[in-house]
This record gives C-alpha cells, sequence and structure tokens, in this order.
C-alpha cells in the first residue's frame, strides 16, 4: 500500500499520467464529435494508425513538426471523408465501413511504410517535440515536473478539448451538430444540410483521432511500430461512453485511465509485479476499459439518433 | 441527393454490381502495383500463378483458407442476427488454447480429437457469452466488448506461452508443448501437406447453411436481424436467439483455432493467426453472409494472401498490398450491394 501512495506523490507519476492521457483526450474528441452527429466512426484504430504514420513520414522526410502535424491532420480528414460518404449520404452500416477504414487505413500505412523503408529493419528515429520550458512556471517545485514540462502537443491535446467543449455548447454549429445527433428532421427543417452537418463532423473528428496517433510517433516514441496503436482507438470508443458524450467529463475519464496506465507499469517494478504476470498489467487498461461500459450503461445519455442513417424524405 | 428503394430490381443490377465492385478492386490492385513501380500485369499475373500456378501453391491457398472459413462463417453467422461479433480472433485462440490443454497427453486415442473439439467450440462460445449478456442485459455495445476482449486473449495467451504452456525444449521461442501425435489431425492424402481440419471446414458450412434454411433457429435469426422490434412484437425469444446466435458464431470461430492447431501447426504460439479472425469479417461479407459463399470468398481471400506473398518477392511490391486490396473490396462490396437495392435521386 505505501509503495502505492509514494507512486501516487511522485511528480514523474503525474507528468506520466499526462503525456500518457494525450493522444487519448484527441482521439476521444474526435470520436465525441462524431457520435455527437449520430456517426459511430470505428475508423478510429486505423486512422490512429495513419496519423501515426504520416505525420513521422513527413517530419523524416524533412518537415517541420508542426508540418508533421498537419499532415497526421490532413491524412486522418482523408480517410474521415472516405468513412462519411459510406455512412451519411448512402447510409451504410457504420459498424462494417467503420471496421474497413480501420482495415483500410491499417494496410496503407503498412504498405506506405514498406514502399518508402524496403530495406531497413528497425524504423528509423526523428527528433520529436521537447517538453517546453516555461519561466517560473517549469521550475516550481513538484509542480513544474508534474504539469509544467510537457510538450507543445500535449497542450494542444488540452486546448482542443476546451475548444470542442466551446464549440459544442455555446457556438451555433455546435447546437446544430448536437441537434442533427438527436433528431435530424428538425434540423433538416430548419433548413440546415443534415448530410453536410455529419460529413463535417466526421471529417473533423477523423482529423483529431489522427492527431492523436501523431501524438505517439511526434512526441512519445519519436519512431513508428506497425503495433504502436494497439487498441488504444478502441479504447477511445469505450472512453466517449464513458464520459457520457460529454467533452468534460470525457477528458476526466482519460485522465483517469491514463491514470490506472501510468499505474500498472510502475506497479510492474514492485512486489506486486514479481507475484503477477505481466501481462495482465498490459491488460488492465483493456479489462478497464469494459468495466467502465459496464459502469456506464444504465445512465449513458445515448445521443438519440446514433448509428441511425438519415435518408430525406424518409420517416 | 437522396435514395430511392427500388421495387424489383433487375437481375443485371443484382449480378453486375458486386461484379464491378470486383472489378474495381483489380483497378485499385493495378494502381498500387504503379505507385510501387511495377508492371501492373505482371504483378496481377503473379499474384495468380503465386495462388493457384502448381499444386504446392493450391494446397498452401486450401490451407491458408481452412481457419478463414471458420472465421467468415462465425461471422457471417453473427451478422445475420446483426450481432456484431468482431471478437473472433480471441475466440479463435480459445479454441487454439483448448487443443492444446486436452491435446499434450490429458487425454488418448480415440477420445482426444472429437472432445477437444468440443471443448474449443465451448471455449470460443463462453468467451463471446459475456459480451452477449452484456448487450441483451445491459445493453452495452458488443462491438467495443469483443474488440477490448481480442487484446485482453492476445496477453492471456503469451501469459500461458511464458508460464503454464512453455515448450521446455522451446528454446526460448514463446510457443506450447507440441500435441502428442494421436491430438493432430491428419492429412487428407498421404504425401499432400492438406490437412482434415479442410474437410470440416466444408462440413461446417453445409451445416450452417442447413440451420440456416431448414431450422426454426435459422428463421429467428433472420428475423431478429432483419427487425428485431417486429421479431419480439410476433412473440420471438429476441435475446435467447441472440445468446444462441452467439454460441453458434463462438464455437465456429473457435474451430479455425482448434484446427489451426492440431491440424497445421501441432502447437500454439503467439503468432499463430495473422487476423483471421479480423480478416473473417471480410471474408463474410465478400459472401454476402451466405454460409456457402464462405467456402469460395475464404479460398479468394486466402489465394490474394499467398499469391501476394509470392509476388512481393518476385516483384518486390510490399505484401501488404494483399490487406490493402481485401479492405478495399469489402468497401466497394458493401456499397455495390446497396445499389442493387436502391438508387440515387437528386433532391
Amino acid at each position: 500500500m505505501s509503495e502505492i501512495i509514494d507512486i501516487l506523490l511522485s511528480a514523474s507519476f503525474w507528468a506520466a499520467v499526462i503525456r500518457i492521457a494525450s493522444p487519448l483526450i484527441l482521439a476521444t474528441m474526435g470520436e465525441l464529435i462524431c457520435e455527437r452527429a449520430g456517426v459511430l466512426n470505428l475508423g478510429i484504430e486505423g486512422i490512429m494508425v495513419i496519423g501515426a504514420f504520416t505525420g513521422w513520414m513527413a517530419v523524416y522526410q524533412g518537415m517541420p513538426l508542426w508540418g508533421g502535424v498537419a499532415v497526421a491532420m490532413a491524412a486522418g480528414m482523408l480517410f474521415g471523408l472516405l468513412h462519411s460518404t459510406l455512412t451519411v449520404p448512402f447510409g451504410l452500416s457504420q459498424h462494417v465501413v467503420g471496421l474497413g477504414v480501420t482495415l483500410f487505413a491499417t494496410a496503407s500505412a503498412s504498405f506506405a511504410y514498406r514502399l518508402m523503408l524496403p530495406e531497413v529493419t528497425s524504423p528509423p528515429k526523428i527528433d520529436p517535440f521537447r517538453p517546453l520550458d516555461i519561466p517560473i512556471l517549469s521550475d516550481l517545485p513538484w509542480l513544474g515536473e508534474a504539469l509544467f514540462s510537457q510538450t507543445a502537443l500535449t497542450w494542444a491535446a488540452f486546448a482542443v478539448a476546451g475548444i470542442v467543449a466551446l464549440m459544442l455548447y455555446r457556438t451555433p454549429l455546435g447546437l446544430a451538430v448536437r441537434a442533427v445527433g438527436e433528431n435530424p428532421a428538425a434540423v433538416e427543417a430548419q433548413g440546415l444540410s443534415v448530410t453536410g452537418l455529419r460529413m463535417g463532423a466526421v471529417i473533423v473528428g477523423s482529423g483529431l483521432m489522427a492527431v492523436g496517433g501523431a501524438f505517439l510517433t511526434l512526441s512519445a516514441f519519436s519512431s513508428f511500430f506497425f503495433e504502436m496503436v494497439n487498441g488504444r482507438g478502441w479504447i477511445c470508443v469505450a472512453l466517449v461512453v464513458f464520459g457520457a458524450w460529454k467533452p468534460g467529463k470525457a477528458l476526466l475519464g482519460a485522465i483517469l485511465f491514463a491514470a490506472f496506465d501510468a499505474l500498472q507499469i510502475r506497479l510492474q517494478q514492485t512486489e506486486l509485479g514479481v507475484v503477477l504476470p505481466y501481462q495482465l498489467f498490459l491488460a488492465l487498461p483493456f479489462i478497464l476499459s469494459i468495466l467502465a461500459l459496464i459502469l456506464m450503461s444504465r445512465r449513458a445519455e445515448v445521443p438519440a439518433a446514433l448509428m441511425v442513417p438519415y435518408n430525406k424524405g424518409e420517416r | 441527393m437522396r435514395l430511392e428503394p427500388i421495387a424489383n430490381p433487375s437481375p443485371v443490377r443484382r449480378l453486375g454490381l458486386p461484379v464491378l465492385a470486383l472489378v474495381a478492386t483489380l483497378g485499385v490492385a493495378m494502381l498500387l502495383a504503379l505507385v510501387a513501380g511495377a508492371n501492373p500485369f505482371a504483378v496481377l499475373g503473379q499474384i495468380a500463378t503465386g495462388a493457384l500456378g502448381s499444386r504446392l501453391a493450391v494446397l498452401e491457398t486450401l490451407n491458408r483458407a481452412t481457419p478463414l472459413i471458420f472465421t467468415g462463417l462465425a461471422v457471417a453467422v453473427a451478422f445475420r442476427a446483426k450481432l456484431w461479433n468482431i471478437g473472433a480472433e480471441a475466440q479463435l485462440y480459445a479454441g487454439a488454447i483448448m487443443a492444446v490443454v486436452l491435446g499434450t497427453g490429458a487425454l488418448g486415442s480415440p477420445w482426444v480429437l472429437p472432445v477437444s473439439a468440443l471443448a474449443a467450440m465451448l471455449g470460443g462460445a463462453a468467451l463471446l457469452l459475456g459480451p452477449v449478456l452484456l448487450k441483451t442485459r445491459l445493453g452495452v455495445d458488443e462491438v467495443v466488448t469483443t474488440l477490448l476482449l481480442n487484446f485482453i486473449m492476445l496477453l492471456f495467451v503469451s501469459y500461458l506461452l511464458e508460464g503454464p504452456m512453455k515448450d521446455p525444449g522451446g528454446m526460448g521461442w514463446p510457443k506450447s508443448t507440441p500435441l502428442i501425435p494421436e491430438a493432430r489431425l491428419p492429412r487428407i492424402v498421404d504425401g499432400l501437406r492438406l490437412h482434415w481440419g479442410f474437410a470440416l471446414a466444408i462440413l461446417a458450412a453445409v451445416v450452417v447453411w442447413v440451420i440456416q434454411t431448414r431450422t426454426t433457429l435459422g428463421f429467428e435469426i433472420r428475423a431478429v436481424g432483419q427487425n428485431p422490434e417486429a421479431a419480439r412484437f410476433a412473440g420471438m425469444p429476441v435475446n435467447v436467439v441472440l445468446v444462441k446466435t452467439a454460441l453458434l458464431s463462438g464455437g465456429l470461430a473457435a474451430l479455425a483455432g482448434w484446427s489451426e492447431v492440431a491440424g497445421l501447426k501441432g502447437h500454439l504460439s503467439s503468432d499463430l493467426s495473422p487476423g483471421f479472425g479480423y480478416t473473417g469479417i471480410i471474408v463474410a461479407m465478400l459472401a454476402l453472409l451466405h454460409p456457402l459463399g464462405v467456402v469460395v470468398t475464404a479460398i479468394f481471400v486466402a489465394g490474394i494472401f499467398v499469391g501476394s506473398d509470392a509476388m512481393s518477392r518476385a516483384a518486390g511490391v510490399p505484401t501488404y498490398i494483399a490487406d490493402m486490396l481485401l479492405a478495399t473490396a469489402l468497401l466497394f462490396m458493401v456499397l455495390a450491394i446497396l445499389l442493387t437495392k436502391v438508387r440515387v435521386v437528386r433532391g
């Protein structure tokens, strides 16, 4: 027990929590926007892979880091366009199309990787985002290390959460996006385009997912591996449910989740790690996600038109 | 744009569009070959010869098709009831684990094969039972739970291979103790590298087809898939039907792992399945969820994989072209099937 308290009090633990939470926050916000507009986007896992790959490759080819982020976002939006074209105007099964997009995006990343780096055995490294040194704040004892020595992309992730919340609840556009996920016919009656709003939401949301993926290569690991997204996308789908489709709660969920993840990594170094197999620790995030889904199942406020395609003139 | 149902689609439309989807996929294949700097026609030719060009190639394709028939059937059965089982990968490993648990000396001839097959099916079924009960009782989306279980299962397999099932003679490779000879599926013809798993897979397809077309359960599965509210209103026990569907689906997926261990590999390793569970979704969708069609599409999909491996060695186009083609085929096919039923009108 005292070991756990020691871990929870250490500054490096909280620094890790914020770092681990960042890609989850970005991708969860992306998924949340899609779902609030009524579209379940199961392309998320593959779109994160594409973001991780394209962002990294762009920087490896000589682009600046923020250029890599922009490339990742654009690539994600392209796959969002593919997903939303099939699911919104054509109203195809969001389950099947989403999985298809994930398979297609993952395969595209693998294909392009092998095409561009045919001979390499280990992927080349790039110079990643460095922790920002903020005057005074970064030098604070404990807090400086825990909160104020993060990369710019982490700050961007938290800013995105704030912007998404403001956009959804404080702007007419946000109202329209929320309405299209609850009652598309009413939105149509207002003279707004259901197709346009939904496609726009999926495209923007997919862009954010891809930036979440790019965080892994540009800020966390500085290299690209095929298996690096490793189910994070699916965990983000669970986090949206856990956050009851609200940006603030989803943000807290991502941080809570990251805290468990950071804790399990550290617990592996303790006596518990000797007694229990390390695979149990690695499985913890997935087990927690399932528990979170069960916990929230009864009180989830699902958008009423989630997964319901809208066809004009049909009731 | 708006979609308008077509009352009586013409046969040209019903057959032409799916064929067009496959042709479009070939077009994408040629485009990818061009991008990779290879001759598109040569690449297609090398994939075809790699898959079917020799007796050895055909046998390799059929061997690769065997687990895909099982996982394709698992997905087809579940999707028919709109039960989104994306966990065939985990259920496959459940079957593979059972093959090792019972096949390494716990049971001898003649019981070991039938008992371990049955245990595999029960293991796979049990693994899907949880997500389905969560769906019917609490409304938890089964897509996410089955997907998450895939990751948990792979870690569990990794634990087994480093712990309780570790092969002492494995020289550090993470693989299980080998099966005893009595627990292995024999080859169909002596000297040819094709095991009885393939024949069992075809048998399974026929059994599923009979269930779907000749039994009450088959009728109920279709009714629940088409409209669960209507089925419930008609007095059908929708949740019971979903649970039965899940048991069938999970059991079929588990047989994929069981037959890979008992028929092909003879031991369990963590790379037993290069995503057979996920590829099963493509196999099932290309077959329009028809159980007999699954056999055909599984062989087709296996051929693409085996052929692409051979082509990649010769032409230098990355072997991942196979995964790209199959994902493309899936997306084109779902669109083509929709367009056989509706037409796009302006306004």
